[in-house]
């Protein structure tokens, strides 16, 4: 095998212990930490289903984000919408044999065009950075090249239509990965750019704001009940100053 | 009291979003605890020598214990949607009193001591060292959030800045920087039982004279009873309502309805205070041991049903948190939810046609109605979806003919604070409270202008404080605000049961 290859096998094995352990170590903690006191904002539903359609609501449409700016909803949402549908297209690098609906070619068409769509939202959310003073006050160099990041993927993504590589012995890379029978990436520039940066992506994840994709699941404000005067709430360390008195 | 000159908002046609200027009100912060009321809250009496290693221990051990402050801490991706949310940006203009500013104070330090990025690459992630002067600024801007949760609202992930300033108040004790305000207040409901720090002869002095008021008024025996066992009702309201104007109409409006619906009540001299400024500085354990003299209160009287007066704060902490706080009420009749709120007593009489209202008393005036924060966004009324909202506007309905509603974007779960709630409602922070009502006061204005409103009604007693010094500041009429209870007590029919 030769040494880009090896590197990419040991920077993808890695990149995915740090994703996959590191998001679940987060969201571990997230849960056993516990949430003291009843704190829903409204419309606060009274059950669980009700949490659940809210929460739904906010990942599928960005429902609070779409009341507070329309433009950061516009961007945002496009963004991630199209991110999706991208993420879609690339399931038939990583599936054999591939997955009936992942070959339609309208999902195949959706995921290029995505891309596109991708650019579009993040060059908006980029832009409201720069040019909107209470934004870009609150913008750490972190938040830029987080965009600048993403921008790159996406566009050294887009970039393959013309530099195109051998995409058959790149859906063998990965297959490879996740059965253990390395077989040689193509050395094509623009493919390992881009792997690149989607490595560094999932290695950041976890000790990045894009941990606010956990973090929505998690927040009090969201997905508590509104029944605290049906039943009491209490957390464990709330018990034990209770048992001392 | 000296307070600097500051410049005044003018109020304009719509609320317009100002640009960002830099520490236009750095310069502002309550005055500091003394050792006395410190002490007594359990916090040492100044800043101690090795606060920064306290006071990071103190943030660990919260990280801990709160879900939301993690979350929160971690979560915010800087999108922006909140930065024009918050009453005191508007008014100020100051980029730290946007929401997502605000969090950052203590976001900078978290990254720094917390995170991998922070510790390693902290200029990358904006974390900061912990200096006296971080401190410094969180002791300012901490202090100009009141907790009013208008950001949470709108932010994607639910972010609630009340959770932080909570959090970052109760650090700041922890290392010996209290709020003179808050701790002070505290201390004597700890004390005596109730913010004014008035006893059990001063309370029952003064609910004897409203008695001798109200009979002289409208010739009918309204009793206020204070410590009377065996009552169906223990009424907790803020201590205001029995002093200040117009609380106290509020107050006599509640004991109006119980008069008349033939319903026996108390207040107690030992649970004198709804308030619990506990919440405030973010202790859980203060806000306990407020809670549970609630608790004490209710069995030594032997009552059946606990009813809240009118009181924002007061309303959240006993809606969502007083059964997780001081529960079980299993003593309690089961009939009824505890605790539960004078609105909502009045509201049921209301509908069962046990009160009957005559409109025209109150038609020497045209309302519009003020949500409370904590009341809008942080419990419920009726157990109807969105009760909090509907039920004191049905009532308001019910007892005068002229109510328009103030915009859209100024009401309900998105309704503007007042200015000074969240512990800020003291003169040394009367710029910022000014300030601060600016979003509520141009609403204000619009139905003003455009429907001839004359009053405004609010259930809380902080929100009718702090409007009776604003609305003179922006050239309204200190007597503009007015307690709902005031409108029900106006309207009432009373003593047309025997017929």
């Amino acid at each position: 095998m030769s040494f880009v290859t090896i590197f990419y096998v040991i920077l993808f094995y890695l990149a995915a212990i740090i994703l996959f352990v590191g998001l679940g170590y987060r969201i571990y903690e997230y849960a056993i930490i516990p949430a003291p006191l009843k704190i829903p904002t409204p419309p606060a539903p009274k059950t669980i289903q009700g949490v659940a359609a809210r929460l739904i609501r906010e990942v599928v449409f960005f429902e609070s984000l779409f009341s507070a700016t329309k433009w950061t909803w516009l961007f945002g949402w496009l963004f991630h919408f199209a991110l999706l549908l991208a993420a879609f297209r690339h399931l038939r690098y990583f599936t054999d044999p591939v997955w009936g609906w992942v070959s339609w070619e309208i999902v195949q068409a959706a995921g290029h065009y995505g891309g596109y769509v991708m650019v579009f939202g993040l060059f908006g959310l980029l832009s409201r950075r720069i040019f909107v003073d209470r934004v870009r006050y609150i913008s750490s160099p972190s938040d830029y090249l987080m965009l600048i990041l993403i921008i790159g993927i996406a566009v050294s993504g887009l970039m393959m239509k013309w530099f195109q590589t051998d995409i058959v012995a790149v859906k063998q890379f990965f297959l490879g990965l996740m059965y253990f029978k390395w077989a040689e990436l193509p050395t094509d520039l623009v493919l390992l750019v881009h792997l690149s940066l989607v490595a560094l992506l999932m290695i950041i994840f976890p000790y990045s704001k894009l941990l606010h994709a956990p973090g929505l699941f998690f927040s009090p404000t969201r997905n508590q009940t509104d029944t605290s005067r049906d039943q009491r709430h209490i957390s464990d360390w709330a018990k034990k100053i209770e048992s001392q008195k | 009291m000296a307070v600097k000159e500051f410049e005044k908002p003018t109020l304009k046609d719509y609320t317009s979003i100002p640009s960002v200027e830099k520490d236009a009100t750095s310069h502002l912060a309550p005055f500091k605890s003394k050792e006395e009321f410190q002490s007594s809250l359990g916090y040492p009496g100044e800043l101690v020598d090795n606060w920064q290693e306290i006071a990071l221990d103190k943030m660990g051990d919260l990280l801990k214990k709160y879900r939301s402050l993690r979350v929160y801490l971690d979560s915010c991706m800087q999108c922006g949607a909140c930065t024009d949310k918050c009453h005191y940006y508007l008014g100020t203009k100051d980029p730290n009193n946007m929401p997502v500013g605000r969090q950052n104070l203590m976001r900078g330090v978290y990254r720094r001591y917390f995170t991998l990025p922070g510790k390693y690459l902290p200029k990358l992630v904006g974390a900061v060292d912990f200096t006296k002067e971080v401190l410094d600024e969180w002791y300012s801007y901490y202090h100009q959030c009141s907790q009013c949760r208008r950001c949470a609202v709108f932010c994607p992930i639910g972010i609630d800045t009340a959770e932080i300033s909570m959090a970052a108040r109760e650090i700041m004790d922890s290392v010996g920087v209290g709020q003179k305000y808050c701790n002070e207040i505290i201390g004597k409901v700890h004390k005596i039982g109730n913010n004014l720090g008035l006893p059990e002869p001063a309370l029952a002095n003064t609910l004897e004279g409203l008695e001798e008021d109200v009979k002289d008024e409208i010739n009918i025996d309204v009793k206020f009873p204070l410590d009377v066992k065996d009552s169906d009702v223990l009424l907790i309201t803020p201590s205001a309502d029995f002093f200040a104007e117009p609380h106290v109409d509020g107050l006599i409006g509640y004991a109006k309805v119980f008069h008349q619906a033939g319903i026996s009540w108390t207040l107690s001299s030992h649970a004198s205070e709804a308030a619990n400024f506990g919440m405030f500085i973010g202790s859980y354990d203060n806000m306990r041991k407020l809670a549970l003299r609630i608790r004490e209160a209710a069995l030594e009287l032997n009552v059946k049903r606990i009813i809240f007066g009118e009181c924002g704060h007061a309303w959240r902490v006993a809606y969502s948190f007083l059964n997780t706080l001081a529960g079980p009420f299993d003593f309690l009749d089961s009939r009824y939810p505890v605790p539960q709120h004078i609105c909502e007593l009045t509201y049921d009489l209301m509908n069962r046609n046990v009160l009957k209202f005559d409109k025209s008393a109150n038609d020497d005036m045209t309302l519009t109605y003020h949500d409370s924060c904590n009341v809008a966004r942080a419990s419920n009324m009726g157990d109807i979806l969105g009760g909090q909202f509907s039920v004191p506007r049905d009532i308001i309905k019910a007892t005068v003919n002229n109510f328009y509603d103030m915009e859209e974007e100024s009401i309900k779960e998105k309704t503007y604070c007042c200015g000074g709630g969240g512990g800020l409602l003291t003169d040394d922070l009367i710029e910022l409270r000014m300030k601060g009502a600016l979003p509520r006061m141009e609403a204000l204005k619009r139905v003003v202008d455009d429907h001839g409103v004359t009053h405004m009604a609010a259930i809380c007693a902080i929100c009718k404080s702090q409007f009776s010094k604003a609305f003179q500041y922006y050239g309204f009429e200190l007597d503009q605000i007015i307690s709902l209870h005031q409108l029900v007590g106006n309207a009432l029919i009373m003593n047309k049961k025997e017929l």
